[in-house]
C-alpha cells in the first residue's frame, strides 16, 4: 500500500521534482543561473509560452492539438507590425487597433482551424499541420522574407514595467531577489498573462462551458447524446487557442522590437510541452489552466539554463526534444499508472 | 388508451440498406409504463434512438402531446420532454456527479458562473430520491458500475421529462439497487410520467408493464396491455416460432486431464488463497454476486493483472506474471464482459475483428496479410455461429446488434483454436434465442476438447450449463458444487456468505 501510494505521489509531483531537479542542476552549473536577473527573465520569458500553452490547453482538453500556434502568433504579429509600420498609425489610436488588428488575425486563424476540424471533420493534427506550413508561407511571401521593425511607440511596451529594477546591486541579496522578481512579476507581459491565467482558470473551472470542455475530452460520442453542443464547445476552443497565440505573437514583438521570418518557429513544441508538463493530457479531459503556468516556467528554465551553462546552440533543439519526450512519457505512464492505483479493492487486506 | 403522450406513426428505418424499423406505430400512455420487448436487432434501440433524437427515421411521424415531433438532436429530444438513459453509460468519469447531471444545464449566478452551491444542493436532493447516499462532489470514476447506472437514471430526473425510456436499465445493476429502479419507476408513473422501458428480462416487464409491444426484425407485432401477454405469449410473439427449451441439453465430457491448475493464487485487496483445477472438455462454472473478484480472477489467469502469491500452471507449465500474449500462445481466449470497450473495434469490418487474434497465421512469409483469404476464413466462422449481417469484409462491427456482437468476439477466439475458453458475462443483454446459440457453442467447444471457464451472475444459467460450479465471495472460493450437488439455495448461500439471509 505504502509502494503504491508512493508511486502515485512521485507521478503526481512528477513536474515539481523535475522542476527542482532542473534548478539544481544548472545552478550547480552555473551560479548565476539562480541569480535574480535570471529568475527574473525566466519568470518573463516564460510569460510568452505560457499565454500560448494556456489556449493549447482548451484544445488539448478537448483531446485535439493545435500544431500551427507558432505560425498563428507570426501571422498575427506581422498584422500588428504593418499597421504599425505606417507612420500614421505611430500614435495611441493606431497602436490600439494594431493590436485588436493582431488579436484579430488570431482568432480568424482559429476559426479557419476550427472549421476544417468541426465543420469538414478533418483530424485536428492534420488541419494544424497544414495551417501551420500554409500560415508560415502566406506570412513569408507578404514579407518577402525580410524583417519589419517595430516603432519604439509600441516596443516600450515590451520592457515597460510597474516597478523598475535599479541597474545597480541593492547590496543585499534579498533584497536583490525582491526586487528583480517584482520588476518582473509586474512586467506588461507577465501581467497580461496573469489576466489570461485568472480568465482561463474561471473559464475552465466555473463555467458549464468551461466543463463541457473536459467532458467532451473525456467522451465526446457521450457528450453529444447528454446535449452538448460539442461543434460549438470544439469551435470555441479553437479560436480561443488563436487568441492566446496572438496574445503571446503581440506581446513578444514588443518585447523583441523585430518581425522575423523566422519568428514563433517550434514554438508550437516549447508549447506543447509546457501544457504537458503542467498535467494536461494529450488524451484529453485532463488538464488544468495553472498546469500551463508550472509548465511554461519549467521548459523556459530549462532553455534559459542551457544558454547558461553554454550548450552547443546546434545540439539545444535536442534537449529540448528530450524534454518533450520526457514529458510525453510521463503523461502515458501517468495515465495508466493513475488508473491502476485506483483499481477498486474487493477485500480489505 | 385515454390519454396518449407519444405517438409514433409508421415509422421506418434503413441502415447500410438493410431495413432495420419498417411501418412501426405505437401509443404511449401519460402515468403508464410500456414494457418493449424483442430479439437484439429487432429495433428497439433504433426506434428508442429516433425518439431520443439520435437518429431520424426515414418515414413516417411522431406527436408529443397532439403536437409534431421529430427531433433533430438529443438536446431537442429532451426540450421537448424526453429522457434517454441508455443501456451504456453516457457519464464523464473526470467529472463529478453534480456535473455529470448538470452538464447542460448548470444553475449559474453572477457573471454566468455555475452557481456551485446550487449545483450541490439540486444534485443532493436528487440523489435522494434515488436513495444514493454520495457526496454530489465525488467524481464518477470512484463509483460502482450499480451507482453509476443511478446516477445515468437521475440525470433523466433533472429534466423532469414527460416520458422516460430506460434502455436495459438492470443490466449492471445489484438486486437492492434494482428494487430501488422499480420503486422510483412506480413513482414515475404515479406521477404521470409516460415510461418506455426496454428489457431482455421478461420477469421485470411482467412485474413493471402496464402495456407491452413486441418488436420482430423491425416490425410491430403485437401491442397490447399486460395482462393478455404472459411470458410465454412474448417470447413466442419475439422468435416469430415456439421455443421448447431455454438451454440445450446438458452432457458432460470432462477428462481426467489437467489444463489449468491455480494454487492459492493471492493478489493483495483482490482475491485469496484461489485454489482449483480445470479439466479437458469441462465447463467450470463461476457463480458470485457483483464484486466478488470473478472477472479479476479471470484477468489473472489470462495475465492481464498479476499475481503476488501462489502458483498457476497451464498446461503443466508453470506461468509467473505472464502477459496476455503469452496466455493467447498458450492457447487461452478471454472474451470480456465489456464488448464494446474492450472485445470490438467498432469502426472496423466484420471480417477484420474476426480475424484479430490469428493475423500471424494469415500472413504469409513476409508478414503480407491477405485480404482476400481474411475475408474467407472469417466467413466460415461467421457462418458457422450464424452471424446476421451484411457483407463481413465491408460491414462494420457497430452496425451489428448486441447478440451479434457477442458472437463476433467468440468468433475472434475460435479462429485462433484456443484449447481453454474465459468466457466473463457472455451472455449478458443478449436475447433468449442468442443466448440458446451462445449455449450450444459452449458444449460444442466442450465436445471438441476445448475447457471453458464460464463466468455468469445468472444462477440458472450457471447450473444449466456448467459441469462443476466454483461460487467467490469476496475475493475467496467460499464454495464448490458438482452437478449432483447444485441446488439454488446452497449456491446463493456460498455466494451471499452465511450470516447474511438468502433472497
Amino acid at each position: 500500500m505504502i509502494r503504491a501510494s508512493l508511486t502515485g505521489l512521485l507521478l503526481r509531483y512528477t513536474t515539481a521534482l523535475i522542476f527542482i531537479a532542473v534548478l539544481l542542476y544548472f545552478g550547480a552549473q552555473a551560479p548565476n543561473f539562480l541569480g535574480p536577473e535570471s529568475l527574473a527573465n525566466i519568470v518573463k520569458q516564460a510569460s510568452f509560452t505560457g499565454v500560448i500553452a494556456i489556449g493549447m490547453t482548451f484544445v488539448l482538453l478537448t483531446a485535439g492539438i493545435d500544431l500551427s500556434v507558432g505560425s498563428n502568433m507570426y501571422l498575427s504579429a506581422m498584422a500588428t507590425s504593418a499597421i504599425l509600420s505606417n507612420p500614421a498609425m505611430q500614435n495611441a489610436p493606431g497602436v490600439t487597433v494594431a493590436i485588436l488588428a493582431g488579436l484579430a488575425t488570431g482568432v480568424v486563424f482559429g476559426a479557419v482551424n476550427a472549421f476544417c476540424v468541426v465543420v469538414l471533420r478533418i483530424t485536428p493534427f492534420l488541419v494544424t499541420l497544414a495551417t501551420m506550413v500554409v500560415g508560415r508561407g502566406l506570412g513569408t511571401a507578404f514579407t518577402e522574407s525580410l524583417g519589419i521593425e517595430i516603432p519604439d511607440i509600441f516596443a516600450k511596451f515590451g520592457s515597460w514595467s510597474l516597478f523598475r529594477a535599479p541597474d545597480a546591486s541593492m547590496g543585499n541579496p534579498a533584497l536583490d531577489y525582491l526586487v528583480a522578481l517584482s520588476a518582473a512579476l509586474t512586467a506588461l507581459p507577465t501581467l497580461t498573462f496573469a489576466l489570461v491565467v485568472v480568465c482561463a482558470y474561471i473559464v475552465l473551472s466555473r463555467t458549464q462551458f468551461g466543463r463541457q470542455i473536459y467532458a467532451i475530452g473525456n467522451d465526446a460520442e457521450a457528450a453529444r447524446k447528454a446535449g452538448i453542443n460539442v461543434d460549438r464547445v470544439l469551435f470555441a476552443a479553437y479560436v480561443i487557442c488563436g487568441l492566446g497565440a496572438a496574445i503571446g505573437g503581440v506581446t513578444l514583438i514588443s518585447l523583441i522590437g523585430r518581425l522575423n521570418q523566422t519568428f514563433g518557429v517550434g514554438r508550437e513544441f516549447n508549447v506543447i510541452t509546457a501544457a504537458v508538463l503542467g498535467g494536461t493530457s494529450l488524451f484529453g479531459g485532463v488538464g488544468t489552466a495553472l498546469g500551463a503556468v508550472v509548465g511554461s516556467t519549467l521548459v523556459q528554465a530549462v532553455q534559459s539554463g542551457m544558454t547558461f551553462i553554454k550548450v552547443n546552440p546546434y545540439l539545444q533543439p535536442m534537449v529540448m526534444a528530450a524534454v518533450i519526450f520526457m514529458a510525453i512519457f510521463i503523461d502515458a505512464l501517468r495515465t495508466s499508472r493513475l488508473e491502476k492505483l485506483r483499481r477498486r479493492m474487493l477485500r480489505a487486506d | 388508451m385515454t390519454d396518449t403522450v407519444l405517438s409514433i406513426r409508421d415509422v421506418g428505418k434503413n441502415f447500410f440498406g438493410v431495413t432495420v424499423l419498417s411501418n412501426v406505430s405505437l401509443d404511449v400512455g401519460r402515468g403508464r409504463v410500456l414494457g418493449l420487448v424483442g430479439q437484439n436487432g429487432a429495433g428497439k434501440s433504433t426506434l428508442m434512438n429516433i425518439v431520443g433524437g439520435n437518429l431520424r427515421s426515414d418515414t413516417g411521424s411522431m406527436e408529443i402531446d397532439g403536437a409534431p415531433y421529430s427531433p433533430a438532436s438529443a438536446r431537442e429530444a429532451e426540450h421537448r420532454g424526453v429522457a434517454f438513459i441508455h443501456q451504456e453509460l453516457n457519464l464523464f468519469s473526470n467529472l463529478s456527479i453534480a456535473e455529470n447531471i448538470f452538464i447542460s444545464a448548470m444553475p449559474r449566478g453572477p457573471g454566468g458562473l455555475v452557481d456551485r452551491r446550487e449545483l450541490r444542493r439540486r444534485t443532493a436532493s436528487l440523489l435522494a430520491e434515488v436513495e444514493l447516499d454520495l457526496s454530489p462532489d465525488t467524481l464518477v470514476e470512484r463509483l460502482s458500475p450499480g451507482e453509476r447506472q443511478l446516477v445515468e437514471v437521475t440525470k433523466a430526473l433533472q429534466l423532469d421529462a414527460n416520458i422516460v425510456i430506460f434502455d436495459e436499465p438492470t443490466t449492471s445493476l445489484t438486486p437492492r439497487e434494482t428494487t430501488k429502479l422499480f420503486a422510483l419507476i412506480r413513482r414515475l408513473r404515479e406521477a404521470g410520467k409516460a415510461v418506455i422501458y426496454i428489457s431482455h428480462i421478461l420477469a421485470d416487464i411482467e412485474n413493471l408493464a402496464d402495456d407491452v409491444a413486441v418488436l420482430r426484425d423491425g416490425r410491430l407485432v403485437e401491442f397490447g396491455v399486460r395482462a393478455d401477454l404472459p411470458a410465454a405469449r412474448m417470447i413466442n410473439l419475439m422468435l416469430g416460432r415456439d421455443i421448447d427449451q431455454l438451454y440445450p441439453p446438458h452432457k458432460s465430457v470432462a477428462e481426467p486431464a489437467v489444463l489449468l491448475e491455480a494454487r492459492a493464487l493471492s493478489l493483495r485487496g483482490v482475491i485469496k488463497d484461489v485454489s482449483f483445477s480445470l479439466q479437458r472438455g469441462e465447463v467450470l462454472g463461476f457463480f458470485g454476486l457483483m464484486g466478488a473478484g470473478r472477472t479479476e480472477l479471470a484477468r489473472i489467469l489470462f495475465g492481464l493483472d498479476r499475481f503476488d502469491q501462489g502458483e498457476l500452471r497451464i498446461n503443466g507449465q508453470p506461468m509467473r506474471n505472464h502477459s496476455a500474449e503469452g496466455a493467447i500462445r498458450a492457447g487461452m481466449a478471454f472474451i470480456t464482459e465489456n464488448r464494446r470497450e474492450e472485445g470490438l473495434m467498432m469502426n472496423a469490418s466484420i471480417a477484420e475483428n474476426i480475424a484479430l487474434a490469428s493475423l500471424t497465421e494469415l500472413s504469409n512469409l513476409a508478414g503480407v496479410i491477405d485480404g482476400r483469404t481474411l475475408v474467407e476464413r472469417a466467413g466460415d466462422f461467421a457462418t458457422k455461429l450464424q452471424i446476421k449481417s451484411g457483407a463481413i469484409g465491408a460491414t462494420p462491427a457497430r452496425s451489428l446488434s448486441g447478440g451479434n456482437q457477442q458472437k463476433v468476439v467468440i468468433a475472434k477466439w475460435l479462429m485462433s483454436r484456443p484449447v481453454i475458453f474465459l468466457l466473463d458475462e457472455p451472455t449478458r443483454g443478449i436475447d433468449v434465442a442468442a443466448k440458446y446459440e451462445i449455449y450450444s457453442i459452449i458444449n460444442d467447444l466442450a465436445a471438441s476438447g476445448s475447457s471453458v471457464i464460464f463466468i455468469s451472475s445468472e444462477i440458472e444459467e450457471v447450473m444449466a450449463m456448467a459441469d462443476r460450479i466454483l461460487v467467490m465471495r469476496q475475493g475467496e472460493i467460499s464454495g464448490e458444487f458438482t452437478r449432483d450437488q447444485f441446488r439454488k439455495e446452497g449456491i446463493l448461500r456460498a455466494a451471499f456468505g452465511e450470516q447474511e439471509k438468502v433472497a
